[in-house]
């Protein structure tokens, strides 16, 4: 029964709502893994942290404001409005002491995060004494939850999200180019300052559409964990954007699917899981920047370098000095046990020796500093040099009467 | 009145410094090694820990959910350090990928588990529960020196001492490793410190504060005195060691204020519910950074003066 | 030739046994380091001569501030042993002081100049040990050598680059090392530190003690050091100056225009 309803949540037949839901959490999660990934390049991921910690004293206020006129203190629209004040307020505390005072970035979120997030919680405490009786159901904005969102509230969700999508796509070249390299951007007749703004009143966006689906502390997760997670498929920044907004979205998409098939199943926790899990996979195994290839590549490049250097040592009837070099000789059958070569061996190891005198030679001629710039201790020298060329770097080794032992 | 105080007031005013105090004193370090986020990463998984605690035990007893809260702490860092080394991706990313996720399994856990009928739930982590903290044996202050009045004193309170006390040593015993590296890391490696082990230990002694604080004040005024006291403190002066003193300073100041602003400050303006203190001690604390953010002496960051 | 091979392969002679290793102050084989995918320093070989000043030299990027870093284990080594005073480097750190380069550290660090130079002494002092009058009269005594006494009870933000470096100096010279190693120890610093500096450096050598420094303004050289190591991710050569420091090293160490440019400056005189 479960695989059929989450399979129905899947494709969009749960009802309005649910779907409803779905659709704009999975905007949201297009939007929020884009704008994410300009804060994660300039560094400032945790940034988002700061801003989300700053709606709940809006909310708060925006609650008491609208019931002291004697309107429904509930009102989501309001509720978001006063959000987007204090975030914006704590964005420019943040701002104001990394600015005017010698306190780091981290110190000046942390402060902001909690100090609002505590002044939040005072108003709510006020709250609870104000609206004797009736629960706010503020408490909702702390972790979320869509289980019984409104029709109209649904809707909103799911047109800000489209709006936020299209706005990350109408910046996306700017912004890019600040998040990359801003010196660059600056010189190039960007606006940095203003690309800066448009950075954060995004962040600040997604934030506040993300709050009642996701709840103010779990949206940093949907701010920062797909850009973390399309860092290890590409090293392209533009396409990093692109990768982390796919991300997002299929988390915010499977997540409200799988959590829209049971009562027991939160949508912001489900939807930031399903994040991590996407992210704990590419991390292992993304190729080329994941770890299990990172670690791969590393066992072969100290394999190699212990070889050529067991190998040089041979050549020059030197010491091997490493327990590990010697194993590997040996291993390779290149040398016995006690460090005597082999054969192939001392083959491979007057190889080793010439190319090594080569490689010297060639470093001395002119005509080749670009090809030399690649020589890493490992390159093989057919690699990067023409026969013809390397007959005549010969010819000069010969001619300085050289060679290899 | 003296006897109203003593049995409503004085225990919670003496576990808030206490907590307070004991957060100030590793948060110096961590706020200036860079990594005052770390207080609120570990803050935030403190949930899915007691969540844990008391799955495992069955028990709602303080000391499996605190057990439960350190392991997370624990794994926390273990993961937030596995993503930056293994990952490589920069610090502040790592946390926020670690946190929240272990966050949102805490969350999880919390609804596919029957825990309502407990004590615990979100906002009892987040706000902690201060004002509950009485001491109803004490008649006044004298009880102070009856043996069976301190006998009924909250189990809060003897946790919350110890802690603060083992940081207090731990800054003491450690001063001048600590110092060093986070001076100069790659000096005091030279010198054969272990600077990793060093590192880690300052996290691990502040996932504790955080633990024990939590059980007795909520995680917001944790975060809240990692950063905010010592941050201020750097701004009243250039010694480490005056920093110091100007952090605890500036933590019982706000603890003590808080705490009477949230419990009497809604009476003199007419109300009649004190407001949540957690809440206050963090805003007041916040507005202590925002003076010394004004005019504190040494506020701003001077650059090297041309040669002279 | 298979010396003339060894030497531009940066390997001694065939009788440099194993016992070099013995006792030198600092002794290197084998050394890889690799940060990405590419070896920074690769398979390096150096010996340093006690009593000696040993400048490392190299093109910007080739390994030089890498190469003193794995000898110290700040950076992990893919491959190669260190031998410090014929012991391995844990043994030995009590004869070792270095000196980092001045950006490596965060300068608004709420501290004066006389308690980094005290940190100098954290080895005698240990954990609980308290300060007493002759560990401060030390301090104040290696401040005296760097001309910075009067700064003592100065915050170090405050400081310029070349007082910054001075102070740097003397928390080594308080750690009474015998091998000094420094990276950088003249970059960007004015004309009177850099005078004190080598002043202090040239006593340290009077005095028996051993200096290697990671050097970047080949000018100076001859000046400076008596011995030096030209290194460009491997080893191009080694050796006291007068036959190391030649126009031909130079040029597979810097490659062949830029070196050209270099030799105009130096005036080295080509042949």
């Amino acid at each position: 029964m479960g695989a059929t309803m989450l399979l129905d949540a899947l494709t969009l037949q749960l009802g309005y709502n649910a779907t409803l839901v779905a659709i704009g959490a999975a905007l949201l999660g297009i939007a929020a893994g884009a704008s994410g990934t300009f804060l994660f390049l300039r560094k400032r991921a945790l940034v988002s942290d700061a801003i989300s910690h700053s709606t709940l004293p809006g909310v708060g206020l925006a609650f008491l404001v609208m019931t002291a006129f004697g309107g429904d203190g509930r009102h989501l629209v309001g509720l978001l409005l006063g959000a987007s004040l204090t975030a914006a307020l704590g964005l420019w505390a943040m701002h104001a002491l990394t600015r005017h005072t010698r306190l780091a970035e981290d110190a000046a979120i942390g402060a902001v995060l909690s100090v609002f997030f505590g002044f939040g919680v005072v108003l709510l405490t006020v709250i609870q004494t104000v609206s004797v009786g009736r629960p706010a159901g503020l408490e909702d904005f702390l972790l979320g939850a869509t289980a019984g969102m409104l029709y109209q509230d649904a809707v909103l969700i799911a047109v800000a999200g489209a709006l936020a999508v299209l706005v990350v796509w109408a910046l996306r070249r700017p912004m890019t180019l600040v998040a990359f390299d801003a010196g660059f951007a600056s010189a190039a007749g960007v606006n940095v300052r203003r690309v800066d703004l448009a950075m954060m009143g995004l962040v600040l966006a997604v934030t506040i559409i993300g709050l009642k689906v996701v709840g103010l502390v779990l949206i940093v997760a949907l701010l920062i964990i797909p850009p973390v997670t399309a860092r290890f498929w590409s090293n392209r920044s533009d396409r990093v954007v692109g990768i982390a907004g796919v991300f997002g979205g299929v988390s915010g998409f499977v997540g409200a699917a799988i959590s829209a098939t049971a009562p027991a199943l939160p949508t912001g926790p489900i939807i930031v899981l399903t994040a991590f899990a996407l992210f704990a996979v590419s991390m292992l195994f993304a190729p080329g920047r994941g770890v299990l290839a990172a670690w791969l590549r590393h066992r072969r490049q100290q394999r190699r370098i212990h070889l050529r250097q067991g190998l040089l040592a041979i050549a020059q009837d030197l010491p091997i000095y490493e327990r590990y070099t010697l194993q590997l000789l040996v291993r390779a059958g290149l040398a016995r046990a006690d460090g005597v070569p082999t054969e192939l061996g001392r083959r491979r190891a007057e190889k080793a020796c010439r190319d090594e005198s080569r490689w010297a030679v060639a470093r001395r001629m002119h005509s080749h500093e670009s090809a030399v710039s690649r020589y890493d201790g490992l390159l093989p020298i057919e690699d990067v040099f023409t026969r013809d060329e390397i007959r005549e770097i010969d010819r000069q080794i010969a001619e300085s009467g050289g060679g290899c032992a | 009145m003296a006897g109203e105080f003593v049995m409503l007031s004085l225990v919670p005013i003496l576990i808030g410094v206490l907590a307070a105090v004991a957060c100030a004193l590793p948060g110096n370090f961590l706020v200036l090694r860079r990594q005052a986020l770390i207080g609120d990463a570990i803050s935030h998984v403190v949930l899915p820990g007691i969540v844990v605690g008391f799955l495992l035990s069955g028990t709602v007893s303080s000391w499996a959910m605190m057990a439960g809260a350190a392991g997370a702490a624990v794994v926390a860092v273990l993961l937030i350090e596995l993503i930056r080394r293994l990952g490589r991706i920069e610090p502040g990313a790592a946390m926020g990928v670690a946190f929240t996720a272990l966050f949102a399994f805490g969350v999880l856990l919390l609804e596919q588990s029957d825990t309502s009928s407990v004590h615990l739930d979100v906002q009892h982590a987040l706000y902690g529960n201060l004002e509950s903290l009485i001491w109803v044996e004490a008649k006044g202050w004298n009880s102070l020196f009856d043996p069976v009045a301190l006998a009924g004193l909250p189990p809060e309170l003897g946790r919350i001492a110890i802690v603060a006390l083992v940081m207090l040593l731990f800054t003491l015993v450690f001063w001048r490793p600590l110092k060093i590296s986070t001076f100069d890391e790659d000096f005091a490696r030279v010198l054969g410190m272990r600077t990793n082990l060093i590192g880690f230990g300052l996290v691990i002694m502040a996932a504790i504060a955080a633990v024990a604080a939590f059980d007795a004040v909520g995680s917001i005024i944790v975060i809240a005195m990692f950063i905010c006291p010592p941050a201020a403190a750097r701004l009243m002066t250039n010694r480490l060691e005056t920093q110091v003193l100007w952090s605890v300073a500036f933590a019982v100041f706000s603890a003590v204020m808080g705490y009477v602003l949230a419990g009497y400050g809604p009476l003199w303006l007419g109300g009649d519910d004190a407001v949540s203190a957690a809440g206050m001690i963090a805003t007041v604390s916040g507005l202590v950074l925002g003076l010394a953010a004004l005019y504190g002496p040494h506020r701003k960051c001077r650059g090297a003066p041309t040669d002279r | 030739m298979i010396d003339a091979l060894r030497t531009a392969m940066g390997r001694g002679t065939p009788s440099d046994p194993l016992d070099s290793l013995s006792d030198k102050p600092l002794a290197v084989r084998g050394l890889t380091v690799s940060y990405g995918d590419k070896p920074a320093v690769f398979s390096l070989d150096m010996t340093v001569e006690p009593g000696s000043m040993t400048a490392i030299i190299g093109p910007n990027g080739a390994g030089k501030s890498t190469t003193l870093k794995a000898v110290l284990g700040i950076v992990p080594r893919l491959s190669g042993v260190v031998s410090v005073f014929g012991q391995p480097l844990a043994a030995s750190r009590r004869r070792i002081a270095y000196v980092p380069q001045r950006a490596s550290v965060d300068w608004d660090f709420p501290t004066r100049v006389i308690d980094v130079v005290l940190m100098g002494l954290v080895r005698e002092l240990g954990l609980l040990r308290p300060v007493r009058g002759h560990h401060r009269q030390r301090a104040f005594d290696c401040l005296d050598r760097v001309g910075m006494r009067d700064f003592a009870d100065r915050q170090i933000g405050q400081l310029s680059g070349g007082q910054q470096q001075r102070v740097f100096l003397a928390r080594a010279l308080a750690q009474g090392a015998d091998l000094y190693l420094l990276d950088e120890p003249f970059a960007g610093v004015d004309a009177a530190t850099e005078r004190a500096i080598i002043d202090v450096l040239k006593g340290l050598k009077a005095e028996g003690r051993t200096v290697v420094a990671v050097h970047h303004d080949l000018s100076t050289v001859r000046d400076y050091f008596d011995h030096v190591l030209m290194i460009n991710v491997h080893k191009v050569a080694e050796g006291p100056v007068a036959e190391a420091f030649t126009e031909d090293n130079l040029q597979r160490a810097y490659g062949g225009r830029l070196a050209a440019n270099l030799m105009d400056q130096l005036q080295l005189g080509g042949h």
